[in-house]
């Protein structure tokens, strides 16, 4: 396939996560809205070309394997699986309905294709380390991706874990921070600067790049010069806008967990129907 | 089945964390799946041989505990059984959200060696003093806590622990143990053993405290008294049915642990006995103190963890049933 073909299919699979997730929260009247709508397209990227997966045999043993460390962006992953064949679309109207088996925060044990139980923050790299390890040890040439929120950095554990990596050599591992400034009571660079993401996993040593994580094109090359790389792990920094392409969510200081009004929800599912149907016209 | 030595208070040749490492390295080479982890507690764990033996499947995490649970957490999600070592305090209370979320909600397979128990911390002194490890683990549901008595109970278990699944804190004491067991006994976790029967009052103990329940069960025989001793190795899940055994057939009961009492091997017992067959219940162990540093002899001495204080208790239960 021609590249340009490639990144518009993988634009229009994340517009469809983007609608796909919306109307998962949209059934609640609340949620993680925030950090899940700025995963989007990595999630799609992922699912949609770099991620080597089965949805039909989704413990596979010689699959990727994805941590989404920071678990509350569990929906739009739910709204991703769905899509690409795990569990039917239905299913994603019972998030967080007693007996679900999409709880708010990502559950190994509960939805199939979830490679890893998170939710309690900061811990998610370290089973990925572990997870690449395994893999390793058994001789496998397959990746670990996990994905960190930038507010989530404020656990030491990710820390521990950034400095474990590297002295393993693990260049199958590939790390996402979704840098998009904000995290519960407002800005990062207001409750815990962090500086610099960038330089800090650099002086970490791994190999870092930083993208544009709502960059379908930038996100691929991206993945595909981490796969490259030899010797150390890499983190791709994701310069995102927290609650990216939902209108209510963009723009606003406290959308890592919000309740809205049905209108909004309408408001915004129309927006993004219709960037939807602007991506599958461009194909 | 275990069988218990003629004459159990010698000295072991063995240190524990020899026999620790010379099971798994043993374990290890006919299972690949096996591996270890420390945080940078080798030199006190003993595992160099095994780091010698199987550089490939042994990780050093550095001083970050956290992270070792995590990763240990993320090998077994591969098939791997991971065993990861540090000190009791560091394994149990510094971990505690990382063994819940990362291992026992993720229903993963991981096993966690705290070693240095209650008062053989010694020089370490009260920071590095666990009284509360069990306890701080106990309410994460499924797991399994087991304390050790002896280096035969500890190679037997270990074997058991490359075959099981789930979640296991192993509390280890690093150096000397006494000899109980025979050479060749097997254990079943979740059962205490019946090392000596008795009628008129049960002593139930774990780890260090074993010995010292035996010296007391002799003495309070050579008053008169006829008493069980149970080795509870076991505290998680509970021996229920023991326990209400225990209770009913002796109609008292006396725990000793290397820990705090509160939310220990006492309390643990305590709500068995209430549910099943409530009887009078003295508990010895430190009584929710604070460690310190100093000997281990001087640490038995200053919190009482000792044959006599047994005694005390024995016959303080045993006075209780009759009024009872």
């Amino acid at each position: 396939m021609e590249k340009a073909e490639q990144m518009k299919k993988l634009r229009l699979f994340a517009e469809e996560i983007r609608v796909a997730t919306l109307e998962e929260l949209g059934a609640l009247g609340f949620g993680h809205v925030g950090g899940a709508m700025s995963i989007v397209e990595l999630a799609a990227v992922l699912y949609g070309s770099e991620l080597r997966h089965d949805p039909k045999n989704p413990r596979w043993e010689e699959r990727d394997w994805l941590v989404m460390s920071k678990g509350h962006a569990g929906p739009a992953l739910y709204a991703t699986l769905a899509l690409s064949g795990y569990f039917p679309m239905e299913e994603l109207k019972t998030l967080n309905q007693g007996g679900t088996n999409l709880p708010s925060h990502c559950d190994r044990n509960h939805t199939l294709g979830v490679d890893m139980t998170t939710g309690s923050l900061g811990q998610g790299i370290s089973a990925a380390i572990g997870i690449a390890l395994g893999n390793r040890l058994d001789g496998r040439e397959n990746y670990t991706y996990f994905v960190l929120g930038d507010g989530e950095c404020n656990e030491g554990q990710v820390w521990e874990g950034a400095m474990f990596a590297p002295s393993q050599k693990l260049d199958h591992l590939i790390g996402f921070v979704d840098l998009n400034g904000q995290q519960l009571d407002g800005y990062t660079k207001d409750i815990l600067d962090l500086g610099d993401m960038g330089k800090k996993w650099v002086e970490f040593g791994w190999n870092v790049i930083n993208v544009n994580g709502h960059d379908i094109e930038e996100l691929f090359d991206a993945i595909r010069a981490a796969k490259a790389h030899n010797g150390t792990p890499t983190m791709i920094v994701l310069h995102t806008k927290k609650g990216h392409g939902c209108t209510f969510a963009e723009d606003n200081e406290n959308n890592h967990h919000m309740n809205f009004k049905p209108e909004q929800m309408e408001e915004a599912l129309a927006a993004a129907r219709k960037i939807l149907a602007d991506a599958k016209a461009a194909l | 089945m275990f069988q218990v030595k003629k004459t159990i208070l010698d000295k072991d040749p063995r240190l524990m964390r020899d026999v620790y490492c010379d099971t798994l390295i043993e374990l290890a080479k006919n299972d690949p799946r096996i591996c270890a982890l420390d945080a940078d507690l080798m030199g006190s764990s003993g595992m160099k041989p095994f780091m010698k033996e199987f550089p490939g499947r042994f990780f050093d995490v550095g001083i970050a505990e956290a992270n070792m649970i995590g990763v240990a957490a993320g090998l077994s999600a591969t098939g791997k059984i991971p065993f990861a070592h540090s000190f009791g305090v560091f394994s149990s209370r510094r971990v505690c959200d990382q063994i819940f979320m990362s291992a026992a909600y993720a229903k993963l397979n991981v096993r966690i060696i705290g070693s240095d128990p209650g008062v053989t911390a010694a020089y370490n002194g009260g920071t590095h003093m666990p009284f509360e490890d069990m306890g701080v683990l106990r309410s994460i549901p499924q797991i399994t806590l087991l304390e050790p008595s002896d280096p035969v109970m500890l190679g037997d278990l270990t074997r058991q622990l490359a075959d099981t699944y789930g979640v296991y804190y192993i509390r280890m004491a690093r150096k000397d143990a006494v000899s109980i067991y025979q050479d060749g006994s097997t254990f079943e976790i979740g059962k205490g053993n019946v090392l000596v029967e008795g009628r008129d009052v049960t002593i139930m103990a774990s780890g260090i405290m074993v010995a010292e329940a035996i010296k007391a069960a002799i003495v309070l025989e050579n008053e008169g008294l006829s008493v069980r001793v149970v080795d509870l190795f076991t505290w998680k899940p509970m021996d229920t049915e023991l326990v209400a055994r225990c209770a009913a057939e002796t109609g008292a009961i006396v725990t000793a642990e290397n820990h705090n009492t509160l939310g220990g091997l006492g309390a643990a017992v305590a709500e068995a006995v209430t549910r099943t067959c409530p009887c009078p219940m003295e508990m010895v162990g430190t009584d929710d103190r604070f460690g310190q540093v100093g000997t281990e002899a001087f640490l038995r001495k200053e919190y009482d963890l000792t044959a006599d204080r047994i005694i005390r208790a024995a016959k303080t239960a045993i006075e209780r049933k009759k009024k009872h």
